[in-house]
């Protein structure tokens, strides 16, 4: 059932109980995230280092869907480089967005690149779902811009 | 057969009869028949509405109130025809009182524009309430800021209904207006209009309704009410999209400046003045949605046909079964518990976001509102960021409650309670 792959156990699991949720005190990236249809509302907090993330944590209010993607994001974000960030930002929202893979190898090296995060792949069945799981990695972005203010989903 | 039992026959007979008129109502949705509990949204709309807007296309398509040929005349006479309809639907005076605009949030607008433009000054005082939509909220702040003027605010209870008590002492010599709500969209709370109406002109103060959530609920009498401004949209009276109603006394739209400029709210003009037209062309600027004014004629009619007996007896049956049901199912809690209420109701599941409630619930065919209702105040009130919203109209049945208390079991099995889960590590810590 499309509902199954929505809702997966590792979904349900960080959704309702959610990892490295509480604010960082030595942050010195942080952006709020908005979602004016939802009300969703995520802030991301991260400890960077000579270009790598040293932690990575969130605050806010949503969804299972929004705050297991803040919490396995942020899970996933601890040890890399920003050049690595990056191109799991990229991978990401591939995964959620793009209309069809356009090989199995592709694919494969998609959920490699992923890890966990492949578990999302399943919110590409729900459109109106799609901003909930990418809220947390856009304000990813803008926290390592360090853009001052808050980031919505919905362009002006 | 008892009186009873022939009234409940009758009743299921008329039901069905009022489903078969929506053919929308045969659509499936992810293979389950279609369970529409997002009336407070937008109505479904019965074939005579869908009927109306063919037949003017098909039969009668030509601008209104400017040719001389016969489907100008035609539609020119439909055209009008509905704003007698519309005019019978809330009991207005005379039919020019009722002015067609895009909805009731261009209604507000206009009259925050027009009258607020005219009569509101700095210092002044605007009052609503806090359980307005962002549609009577906003227009009341662009106002202000223009003017320098305030804007204040009636307060709720727990419950969501208004406190009386406060409202004498909100009223000053400075409040221009007292623009409220007829019926909460978030809260389902229907309000004490007359009495509060006839407390405001007793300080002189003029009164707009906004009366887009009471519509399709209450026979609406806008004479006995003894409100200055009322305002509705045809699409959540089982109407077309782009329609509504502002009903302003002649008195004041009479004193009121034109909106919007352009045709038709003219007499005369040349490059050095410009006379205006009577109400209501006045305000009526440019060419209307001819069809949709049509079509929301026929939906109104539609409605006087079915009789407000039967739609209010109907849709508080289906609020008391809906309330019985919601309040016994473990861990969902209803946000607006108001003694008088319209067939709205807003819930929160414990440990489930209503987002989560609202995707599960549509992959069985049920469509309810999720979010935060276009009243963002309210969720700050009752400290939620958001809930889920079942809304009733004339079509649904009791058989639509059950497969709504169906799928929220289907939350439930998704979503566990907090109760039956393991502790989370943050909360764990949070123990000790």
């Amino acid at each position: 059932m499309v509902l199954d792959e929505l809702y997966q156990e590792l979904i349900i699991d960080h959704g309702t109980q959610p990892r490295n949720c509480c604010a960082l005190n030595n942050a010195n990236g942080t952006a709020q995230g908005f979602n004016p249809l939802c009300g969703d509302k995520v802030q991301i907090y991260l400890n960077i280092e000579n270009g790598i993330i040293q932690n990575a944590t969130f605050t806010g209010s949503g969804c299972a869907i929004s705050t297991a993607s803040a919490s396995l994001m942020t899970e996933a974000l601890i040890g890399k480089t920003l050049e690595a960030v990056m191109n799991l930002s990229t991978c990401f929202k591939a995964l959620l967005t793009t209309e069809c893979q356009s090989s199995q190898s592709e694919t494969e090296d998609l959920q490699v690149t992923l890890g966990k995060l492949a578990a999302f792949s399943g919110v590409k069945a729900f459109p109106a779902r799609v901003k909930c799981a990418t809220l947390p990695w856009h304000t990813l972005q803008a926290a390592i811009q360090q853009v001052p203010n808050p980031v919505s989903t919905e362009t002006p | 057969m008892s009186t009873n039992t022939a009234n409940i026959v009758k009743s299921t007979r008329t039901l069905q009869n009022i489903r078969a008129d929506f053919p929308i109502l045969q659509k499936t949705i992810h293979g389950h028949p279609l369970v529409y509990l997002d009336n407070a949204a937008t109505t479904q709309k019965p074939q005579c509405v869908l009927d109306a807007l063919n037949q003017y296309y098909s039969g009668m398509n030509a601008n209104i109130h400017r040719g001389v040929h016969q489907l100008s005349t035609t539609a020119t006479e439909a055209y009008e025809n509905a704003r007698i309809t519309v005019q019978k639907f809330i009991n207005a005076k005379q039919a020019k009182e009722c002015i067609f605009v895009r909805g009731a949030t261009e209604a507000i607008n206009l009259v925050a524009a027009s009258f607020g433009g005219k009569f509101v000054n700095s210092g002044d005082e605007i009052l609503i309430s806090a359980m307005e939509h962002h549609s009577n909220i906003v227009p009341w702040q662009l106002l202000c800021q223009a003017k320098g003027a305030h804007l204040k605010v009636i307060p709720i209870n727990e419950r969501g209904e208004l406190k009386l008590e406060t409202i004498e002492q909100l009223f000053s010599k400075k409040t221009k207006l007292l623009a409220i709500t007829h019926a909460s969209n978030a809260l389902g709370t229907q309000n004490p209009l007359a009495e509060i109406i006839q407390s405001a002109h007793a300080h002189h103060i003029p009164v707009l309704v906004d009366g887009a959530q009471s519509a399709p609920h209450l026979k609406i009498d806008v004479q006995a009410l003894d409100c200055d401004f009322f305002t509705f949209s045809s699409h959540k009276t089982y109407g077309p999209t782009g329609v509504g109603i502002l009903y302003g006394k002649t008195h004041w739209l009479e004193a009121m400046p034109p909106y919007q400029g352009g045709g038709e709210m003219i007499l005369e003009v040349s490059f050095e003045k410009s006379t205006y037209n009577e109400i209501p062309f006045k305000f009526e600027a440019g060419t209307p949605a001819i069809a949709e004014v049509i079509a929301f004629g026929s939906a109104l009619e539609y409605l006087e046909r079915l009789g407000w007996d039967f739609i209010t007896t109907h849709e508080k049956t289906l609020l008391r079964d809906a309330t019985e049901k919601l309040s016994a199912f473990p861990g969902l809690k209803i946000i607006g518990t108001a003694k008088e209420k319209v067939g709205v109701i807003s819930f929160m599941l414990d440990g489930v976001h209503p987002h989560d409630i609202g995707s599960i619930l549509d992959q069985f065919g049920i469509a309810i509102r999720t979010g935060h209702h276009c009243a963002m105040p309210i969720m700050d009130f009752f400290n939620v960021p958001a809930t889920a919203r079942a809304s009733f109209g004339i079509y649904n049945t009791i058989d639509d409650i059950d497969k709504l208390m169906m799928g929220l079991h289907e939350v439930r099995r998704i979503f566990p309670s907090s109760a039956l889960r393991a502790p989370s590590p943050v909360e764990r810590e949070k123990e000790k």
